[in-house]
């Protein structure tokens, strides 16, 4: 028989109580090669910064040089809440294609007014061509596909994202 | 299961208004990323971090509780070595964070914030003390029910979730649109934790039941990244 599921809540405006570890940004250590920041700008339906949402990032538990944090044992998981100017950074590295996918990142969005959690990808600007043949990418209308590949950047990647409005970013279904 | 997760427009959840995706969600696939999430390799967290009333000198203000249950798949398995996080306001319904500042006053031995590691049945025990309504500008006079926040890994990341944990026949459930925002009645009452006098600890502490049941099954892990 299959068990009703727990529904889903928002995290309130005081996540950062429970949802923030001292090291949670850092997928990979400093100094790891090929680390790379990624940073955006995460923002409501009034292009107004959202200052007190959780971005968390996993890419595969197999790749070998995910970093431990507390607790112990994960790899590959980034979180971190964004400022009071709606910026989140997480350090880590480029994840090879996986599983016939172009290199991509899944990110979860949590925030105060989100009753659930919204997912959405970082995809990378120099794959172009394994982007092009990606099954995912490939289904989303092409104006908007954009809203899911990161910008190059000084230290790495810039990846915004836009909860409504426009320029929406691509949510996904999972 | 429809009606189980809240919509994210829900209007009577102000907050939701412009932070709510307006386009239609795009399906994803389970691929390896979805079917992986972070997994426990074994080490334990800090001793005590599952029980909130002794992260201080002294004992915190509140009604002593133990809150227990198990971590489900939609197929009723249980779901061994998964990280739970919980956060809560102290016994009078303030949380220890900058931006609440209702006149109710903190716990110097409260700070609310608890972490546990599900054993092998997929059973978690916290220690704590019963949060407390507090309000909130949503509405006119507008309480959340007490509650506990749970933020829940499972074993792939299409399992993550975070959700509320209630207690029983709290009189501000019929006027609180977070608890409502879910559709499916029943599905609310999944929400609520259940008195559980066989858990009480005689001259110690009463105790709640709270099961969580994330969807799933999870996939079939892969042991190794494809080429």
């Amino acid at each position: 028989m299959r068990l009703g599921e727990t529904p889903s809540q928002t995290i309130g405006p005081y996540l950062s109580v429970g949802m923030t570890w001292a090291d949670g940004a850092h997928v990979v250590a400093e100094g790891t090669p090929g680390a790379v920041w990624i940073s955006g700008t995460v923002y409501d339906g009034a292009a107004e910064p959202v200052t007190d949402a959780i971005i968390e990032t996993w890419q595969g538990s197999a790749e070998p040089w995910g970093r431990a944090v507390p607790g112990g044992g994960f790899a590959g998981f980034g979180r971190c809440p964004t400022d009071g100017q709606g910026r989140y950074r997480i350090l880590t590295r480029v994840p090879a294609p996986v599983d016939g996918q172009a290199p991509h990142i899944d990110v979860s969005v949590f925030a105060r007014g989100l009753l659930d959690r919204v997912v959405t990808r970082i995809y990378f600007p120099e794959h172009e061509l394994a982007n092009a043949a990606d099954p995912v990418l490939v289904g989303i209308p092409e104006k908007r596909r954009s809203t899911l590949v990161a910008r190059a950047a000084d230290d790495g990647y810039s990846f915004d994202i836009r909860l409504q409005g426009l320029d929406e970013t691509v949510f996904f279904d999972v | 299961m429809p009606g189980t997760h809240p919509p994210l427009d829900t209007p009577t959840y102000r907050s939701t208004s412009l932070r709510h995706p307006a386009q239609p969600l795009v399906l994803l696939p389970q691929r390896l990323t979805e079917l992986t999430g972070p997994v426990f390799g074994g080490t334990a967290l800090a001793p005590g971090d599952n029980d909130l009333t002794r992260q201080h000198s002294g004992d915190p203000q509140g009604q002593r509780i133990i809150v227990h249950g198990r971590l489900l798949d939609g197929d009723g398995r249980p779901v061994p070595s998964s990280l739970i996080e919980i956060w809560q306001a102290n016994a009078g319904g303030r949380y220890r964070h900058q931006v609440d500042q209702w006149p109710s006053p903190l716990d110097p031995n409260f700070d609310g914030l608890g972490r546990a590691v599900t054993d092998g049945q997929g059973q978690y025990e916290f220690v704590t003390v019963r949060p407390g309504a507090y309000p909130w500008a949503n509405h006119d006079n507008a309480w959340r029910p007490a509650h506990i926040h749970f933020s829940l890994f499972g074993q792939a990341f299409t399992q993550r979730l975070v959700t509320q944990m209630y207690f029983p026949d709290d009189p501000l459930f019929a006027h609180d649109p977070i608890f409502n925002a879910v559709p499916d009645e029943a599905a609310r009452r999944r929400m609520v934790s259940a008195f559980d006098m066989d858990r009480t600890a005689p001259q110690w502490a009463l105790a709640y039941r709270f099961d969580i049941v994330l969807r799933g099954p999870a996939g079939t892990p892969f042991e190794e990244v494809g080429p």
